[in-house]
């Protein structure tokens, strides 16, 4: 392979790690855009959806595509679930006190999945066949495609949804005003409970799909769910196509550092992209900056 | 009932407390348990120092496990390749970090709220992605053996029994330090800085100087109990300072009660001790760790040592309530 080649292959893996970090990404955004609160068990989702797949294929003996949808509004209702027992009690929401409950519903839900399904790697076949696809002397596993192709349905209808339909509609108005929203009759509560079921969603697709290259195992999901949160950051918190950007950035960089410099700081160089983001534009690559209003 | 001034004071407190730990070990029916309370004592100096920053200031440190790891590391590397005194290692650890935390801050703090969460969680790993791949250094995953015992002036900490009273003496100290801190100007000034950034800048405090000064005195704290740790174990390893410990820290703070020293002190027990109590159910210990975390914030957002004494205030004015009707 030459030197072109092998860069041109770092760079389909890295598009295709990224846009599953743009995915867990969307997730926080999504519920972030309607409560400004950052999920910290956003990764579980990704567990979640991966294991339940597996489960419901070995237990219910379902075809795969019967299967994820199982685990996705199997998912989509843990997110409901952790929206009713863990957010909506909270008497003061300030957001420290959030960080600590979704940290810790992360770790419970965790928790709960080792005893579950144990600490082993669960496979799941790939979606149409292992034949790499042969391209410019680089190689794409055909589940790559599935990946993206996935990620950009769900980009898209999620585009559809807030901007055409009148939940979607409501959901943005009750994000950015909750009391105006309020004064119009939309029920914010109900608009954060389904933020929270749709980010579920968000997160179980993700861990489906990615789940035939990497392996599904109870811990996967910390170290994802960090990742898609450095994608939503980089690309601006809340902003819709930022998050796609900043996860494809993320993935490429990643990608490249990993194969060019050195594989062990795989992770060191996705968190210092993290940190010089932060430090030198914070508000992400879409993002605009907002004044402090005291 | 009014106490005069000394007793209401947070000195009589120390004094009380020191006292307590200096009769401690001549209660207990098992030497293991002096174990626990070295390492409750260790913990207990991180999150004093995290409650400075934390509690008081306002401002959340997901990576302070770095701090520690980076204390136990650097006098651990010193002391096993090097053969340096721990005094030395301790010198070198405690500045090396300081300068660290002082250069990481001046940035760091800048941000809040999740991207202050983001940002010093981003630190800690890879910080500890340093730990496990610099292995010439570090030892990798499977950690760094040969650090030495605890010497300190020629005098050897060599039973359990004398650690303990050289991690109640540095506990001691970090407390003292931390109330005197609290109680002067200083204190003032970073509770003020927890109130509102902006009004106290126009106070004319200097708000980024007191929130970069105390991340760098609780990094400081940390790489102390790094020390300690590091000397008693005479081993680290690269997973004793993960993600989940940073996160451990901050429960200990916010469990035992967010911006009181007493309650930081109170939540290294808890937290520190809780797997002794749950060990039968080993199996179940992270998840119930989960639910402790997410039901006391739900319920006791100010922490237990505070929710527990509002629940007594409350009880007492009911009782003098009734007392006081004609």
């Amino acid at each position: 392979m030459t030197l072109s080649q092998q860069i041109l292959q770092y760079l389909i893996t890295g598009v295709t790690v990224g846009t599953i970090y743009a995915l867990i990404g969307m997730g926080f955004n999504i519920i972030y855009n309607s409560t400004e609160i950052i999920n910290f068990a956003q990764g579980e989702f990704v567990m979640l959806g991966g294991l339940l797949t597996v489960s419901s294929m070995r237990i219910l003996h379902l075809p795969l595509p019967f299967a994820a949808l199982v685990a996705v509004i199997g998912v989509a209702l843990i997110g409901t679930l952790l929206n009713v027992a863990a957010i909506r009690p909270v008497k003061d929401p300030n957001p420290i006190t959030l960080i600590i409950i979704t940290i810790g519903a992360s770790i419970f839900i965790r928790g709960v999945a080792s005893l579950i399904w144990g600490k082993d790697p669960y496979p799941i076949p790939a979606f149409s066949g292992e034949d790499p696809i042969q391209f410019f002397g680089a190689v794409i596993q055909p589940q790559s495609l599935w990946v993206m192709g996935v990620a950009l349905s769900i980009v898209l209808g999620f585009r559809q949804f807030f901007g055409k339909t009148i939940t979607g509609k409501a959901m943005i108005a009750s994000a950015f005003q909750p009391r105006a929203a309020r004064l119009v009759g939309i029920d914010t509560r109900f608009m954060v409970l389904i933020s929270f079921a749709l980010s579920g969603l968000v997160g179980a697709v993700a861990g489906i799909v990615i789940a035939p290259m990497s392996m599904t195992q109870y811990d996967i999901g910390v170290m994802i769910g960090l990742k898609g949160f450095c994608a939503a950051i980089i690309g601006g918190l809340g902003h819709f196509w930022g998050v796609v950007i900043g996860g494809i950035t993320l993935g490429i960089l990643e990608s490249l550092g990993a194969g060019l410099i050195s594989s062990g700081y795989k992770d060191a160089i996705a968190f210092g992209i993290l940190l010089l983001m932060l430090f030198f534009r914070p508000q992400g690559i879409l993002g605009k900056t907002k004044g402090d209003r005291v | 009932m009014r106490f005069p001034p000394f007793v209401r004071s947070p000195y009589a407190g120390f004094l009380l407390f020191s006292g307590m730990l200096a009769v401690l070990p001549l209660l207990l029916t098992n030497d293991y348990y002096l174990n626990v309370l070295i390492f409750i004592g260790i913990h207990a100096i991180i999150a004093i120092g995290l409650d400075l920053l934390l509690g008081y200031t306002g401002q959340i440190s997901l990576g302070h496990a770095a701090f520690f790891g980076l204390g136990a590391y650097i006098t651990g590397v010193l002391s096993a390749k090097a053969s340096w005194p721990p005094i030395a290692g301790l010198v070198v650890a405690l500045v090396g970090v300081g300068i660290l935390a002082y250069v990481i801050g001046i940035p760091t703090l800048k941000l809040h709220g999740h991207y202050l969460a983001m940002a010093t969680l981003g630190f800690g790993i890879i910080v500890q992605i340093f730990f496990k791949e610099l292995d010439f250094l570090t030892g990798g995953p499977s950690g760094l053996v040969g650090i030495e015992d605890m010497v300190i002036f020629g005098y050897e900490f060599d039973s359990d029994l004398k650690y303990y009273y050289l991690v109640c003496v540095s506990l001691a100290l970090t407390l003292l330090l931390s109330i005197n801190v609290v109680q002067s100007r200083v204190g003032r000034a970073l509770r003020a800085i927890h109130g509102s950034e902006v009004a106290s800048s126009v106070l004319g405090v200097n708000v980024s100087r007191y929130k970069v000064g105390i991340f760098v005195l609780s990094a400081v704290y940390a790489a102390f109990a790094g020390w300690l740790y590091s000397h008693y174990m005479t081993f680290v390893s690269p997973s004793s300072f993960d993600f989940m410990f940073s996160i451990k820290l901050v429960t200990m703070v916010v469990i035992g009660s967010l911006g009181s020293i007493w309650g930081a002190i109170f939540g290294a027990a808890l937290l520190t001790s809780l797997p002794e109590f749950l060990y039968v159910f080993e199996k179940y210990e992270t998840t119930v760790f989960g639910l402790i975390l997410i039901t006391v914030m739900i319920f006791m957002p100010k922490g237990l040592l505070r929710g527990v004494e509002d629940a007594v205030l409350a009880g007492v004015r009911v009782v003098r309530g009734k007392g006081d009707d004609k």
